[in-house]
């Protein structure tokens, strides 16, 4: 009953869709406003439907009903309650119901908070919203049904893939969906506008929270994956430059680029033509990274070749809206004219270099993503292109972005002074010189790289601090005159230093761990202890024990660190007999911001294991650099929310004190 | 089993199988060829496994590689005819950085090409809006006279 129930479910979201699909851009044409209404219903319908639909399938999950196909195919009746809800986006088709409830979600969400919004504005945003959804229920339904039932009943499952069966799968997908489809919003306000063939500054102000909200949700995602893989793949990897990654970091780059871009159009209508087309180029990365993942195309261009239905599904999706909106935005786009000037040097002029670096960033990454692909098609030749490619083109532009980025938030609109800013930097410069030059005379001269880059990232920080105390006063105003500036600071303000600040914490935990990290490969007898950098390690000997769909071989270990027992770590290997695979499990420990990394290799006869312990100082601020950024982008959000909450802003502006 | 490809999210690509790479027996004396080796080995890709280099993967074919990487550079080797030895038997397509060749020159040249053209495209775009938009023109007496007439009929609404 249950998968019937959802499927039924969502061939009903696919028919509202298509009505809000229709509906309300006639009703915009004929100023029919209750068609224009309409889409406010369908829109919370849709995702009541979807919502449906999407329960019954993890009822099927949680209760392991193996009559249906997925479920069978995923899941297994032993499995930890958790794993059983997570396996529900664990595969293909229901990834792609979970991709169609967010969606479903945002369109909700702008016909139930999008009250502000002009009506035919918002009637159009909500009817291109319905257009994806209408593709991806056709998708979902025509070649990726989740509900698809057995003939026969079988016993048991074949198990979630047990590479999944962590609690990152249950954290990861879902933000990044979050980021993902998210930015599909940006796209059709984008899409909406050109329709219209109106642009303004309030349109801006209009998609910046939206745009953000994706933009925090992809931020931490692709963070909680960098962790996720890390722990998982036993040898303390945080970024591979897999194709799956770059399809995430693609639309992050895009994404970026637009928050910033988009703050330029807000405050003075310059660069909205760029602003369109990047709020388009996002999301339709957003798609390209769809196809790169779900298509099968990444696994080898012959195994696309042979069984391309859903490759060529999502192709024509793919090549429908990109390609639509990029023909009307090249139709449109001349009549939008360029306002606001601004001299090269100004707030305006950073934000453009910040948007040419980033882009260009994407492109690379895209260009080295893609280009194997399309050579092997077209060619047949076949070339690799992994790690040492990116770092080598993709890092010295990030480095650009992070020395210019100090600069930006101080240079003032229209016209700004880059010998007053650099005056103001002296402090973050001379912090960041001496930091260079402590390491380097630190680590002796190993590395010119490393002091270099450890220099800038404390040169971003300062950098973000100094705009803060310029903003407040701080150290030149009485203290009272100071917390009065501070708590009328705008919070977007507060946002840009702390997102600053974040990206710097991940530049420097990346430099340590690649830097400084050390690593000891041996193999080890009961009873032996291994030292590494300031800790030892000590094996007490190997377990077997049961676990609830697996058997696992513990290896004890105890930790010591200036003579003293420090902890014991214990890291293991899992075997899943359901689908005869092994999985290891990597035992951690934190100090401070570093990490103790211990992993196992092969068990000899006579009790020793091959380890891999690796001492990684200052990984942890990786992570934390992201959640940092990510509280800046949140802080920044509940400011746009406040402002655009002011009733009759119209009124006010007059009054209101220029930024 | 289905691959591992098809699960959905970035991590599976990348895992074949969790586990760990260099082996023990595999580690040279000396460290500075080992450390060289290490270096060569993740610019080297396992051409069996998903972008993985041989030095992250447990493949049994990754494992070769390493080995073999390790006795060119005992025997003497250089860096460069390591790499040129390894691209002689299993061609290009274990470098998992190309070589700038005719058919990688798009790889290589695009971002470069972006960069430089659209600086020179904001440079033009600036000249352009400079000369299009002179200072802001005076007004004339006419328009002044009109401005005060429309600011006066303001005020006196008030």
């Amino acid at each position: 009953m249950m998968p019937e129930l959802g499927h039924y479910a969502l061939v009903l979201a696919l028919a509202l869709g298509l009505v809000q699909s229709i509906a309300p851009v006639v009703g915009a044409r004929t100023h029919d406003a209750a068609l224009i209404r309409l889409a406010n219903s369908t829109a919370i319908m849709q995702f009541a439907f979807v919502a449906v639909s999407f329960a019954a399938l993890v009822i099927c999950y949680v209760t392991s009903d193996f009559s249906v196909a997925t479920v069978f195919e995923n899941s297994h009746s032993r499995m930890p309650l958790i794993y059983k809800f997570t396996s529900v986006w664990g595969n293909h088709e229901g990834s792609m119901l979970l991709w169609v409830l967010i969606l479903s979600l945002f369109g909700a969400m702008v016909a139930s908070f999008g009250g502000n919004l002009p009506a035919t504005l918002k009637a159009h945003v909500l009817a291109v919203q319905s257009w994806i959804a209408c593709a991806f229920y056709l998708f979902i339904l025509l070649t990726s049904n989740p509900f698809l039932r057995l003939p026969q009943t079988p016993a048991e499952g074949r198990d979630l893939n047990p590479i999944l069966q962590d609690i990152g799968l249950a954290i990861h997908p879902p933000l990044l969906y979050l980021g993902y489809v998210g930015f599909s919003i940006a796209f059709s306000f984008a899409i909406a506008a050109l329709i219209e063939g109106r642009i303004d500054a309030a349109w801006a102000r209009w998609v910046r929270p939206w745009t953000l909200m994706a933009w925090i949700f992809l931020t931490l995602g692709i963070a909680m994956g960098s962790y996720w893989a890390y722990y998982t793949l036993g040898w303390g990897g945080f970024w591979f430059w897999d194709p799956v990654e770059n399809a995430s970091l693609m639309p992050w780059l895009a994404g970026t680029a637009l928050l910033h871009s988009a703050v330029v159009m807000e405050k003075r209508n310059a660069l909205r033509v760029w602003t369109i087309l990047l709020a388009i180029l996002t999301f339709s990365l957003s798609l390209i990274g769809t196809f790169l993942v779900r298509s099968g195309v990444l696994t080898s261009v012959h195994a696309f070749a042979t069984d391309p239905t859903r490759g060529v599904f999502i192709l024509a999706i793919l090549v429908m809206f990109i390609g639509g909106s990029l023909a009307l935005f090249a139709s449109r786009a001349s009549a939008l004219k360029q306002g606001g000037l601004f001299a090269p040097i100004s707030r305006e002029g950073a934000l453009v270099f910040n948007n040419l670096f980033l882009t260009t960033a994407c492109l690379t990454v895209f260009v080295g993503t893609l280009y194997p692909l399309a050579l092997e098609a077209i060619t047949g030749e076949k070339i690799s292109v992994g790690a040492p490619f990116f770092n080598l083109t993709f890092g010295p532009l990030f480095v650009a972005l992070m020395l210019a980025m100090p600069f930006g938030p101080l240079l003032a609109w229209k016209r700004g002074d880059l010998l007053g800013v650099a005056q103001r930097l002296v402090a973050a410069s001379g912090i960041g010189a001496l930091v260079v030059a402590v390491v380097f005379a630190v680590e002796g001269g190993q590395s010119v790289l490393a002091p270099f880059g450890v220099g800038l990232a404390a040169f971003v920080m300062v950098g973000a601090l100094v705009d803060l105390t310029e903003r407040t006063g701080l150290f030149r105003l009485p203290l009272t005159t100071v917390r009065a500036r501070a708590s009328g600071l705008p919070r977007s303000a507060w946002g840009t230093a702390i997102a600053h600040f974040g990206i710097a914490l991940s530049m420097l935990g990346i430099i340590s761990a690649a830097t400084w990290g050390t690593e000891l490969i041996a193999v080890v007898k009961p009873g032996q202890t291994v030292s590494l950098s300031d800790y030892e390690l000590a094996f007490d000997g190997l377990i077997q024990r049961p676990g609830p769909n697996y058997s696992e071989v513990v290896a004890k270990f105890k930790v010591r660190s200036g003579g003293r027992t420090i902890g014991a770590v214990e890291p293991s290997k899992r075997s899943f007999s359901a689908r005869d695979m092994s999985t290891n499990e990597a035992a951690l420990m934190t100090r401070g911001a570093g990490q103790l990394y211990l992993s196992l290799g092969d068990a000899g006869n006579d009790g020793s294991v091959a380890i891999r312990f690796y001492y990684k100082p200052m990984v942890m601020l990786i992570w934390l650099g992201a959640v940092v950024m990510m509280l800046g982008g949140a802080l920044s959000l509940s400011d746009r929310r406040l402002r655009i909450g002011a009733p009759k802003p119209a009124a006010k502006s007059a009054l209101a004190p220029a930024e | 089993m289905r691959s591992v490809a098809s699960i959905a999210f970035f991590i599976a690509l990348i895992i074949s199988s969790a586990a760990f790479a260099v082996q023990p027996d595999e580690v040279l004396k000396d460290p500075g060829l080992e450390t060289r080796a290490r270096d060569l080995s993740r610019e080297l890709r396992c051409m069996v496994c998903q972008n993985q280099s041989i030095d992250d993967s447990e493949a049994p074919l990754a494992r070769d590689l390493r080995v073999l990487v390790r006795e060119r550079l005992t025997k003497g080797d250089s860096d460069q005819q390591v790499l040129d030895f390894l691209v002689a038997r299993y061609g290009e397509f274990v470098l998992l950085k190309p070589r700038l060749e005719w058919h990688t020159l798009i790889l290589w040249g695009l971002p470069p090409v972006a960069l430089i053209g659209g600086m020179f495209g904001l440079f033009v775009m600036i000249r352009r809006s400079k000369s299009i938009n002179p200072e802001p023109a005076v007004l004339s007496k006419e328009e002044q006279n009109r401005l005060s007439t429309l600011v006066e009929s303001r005020a006196s609404d008030h």
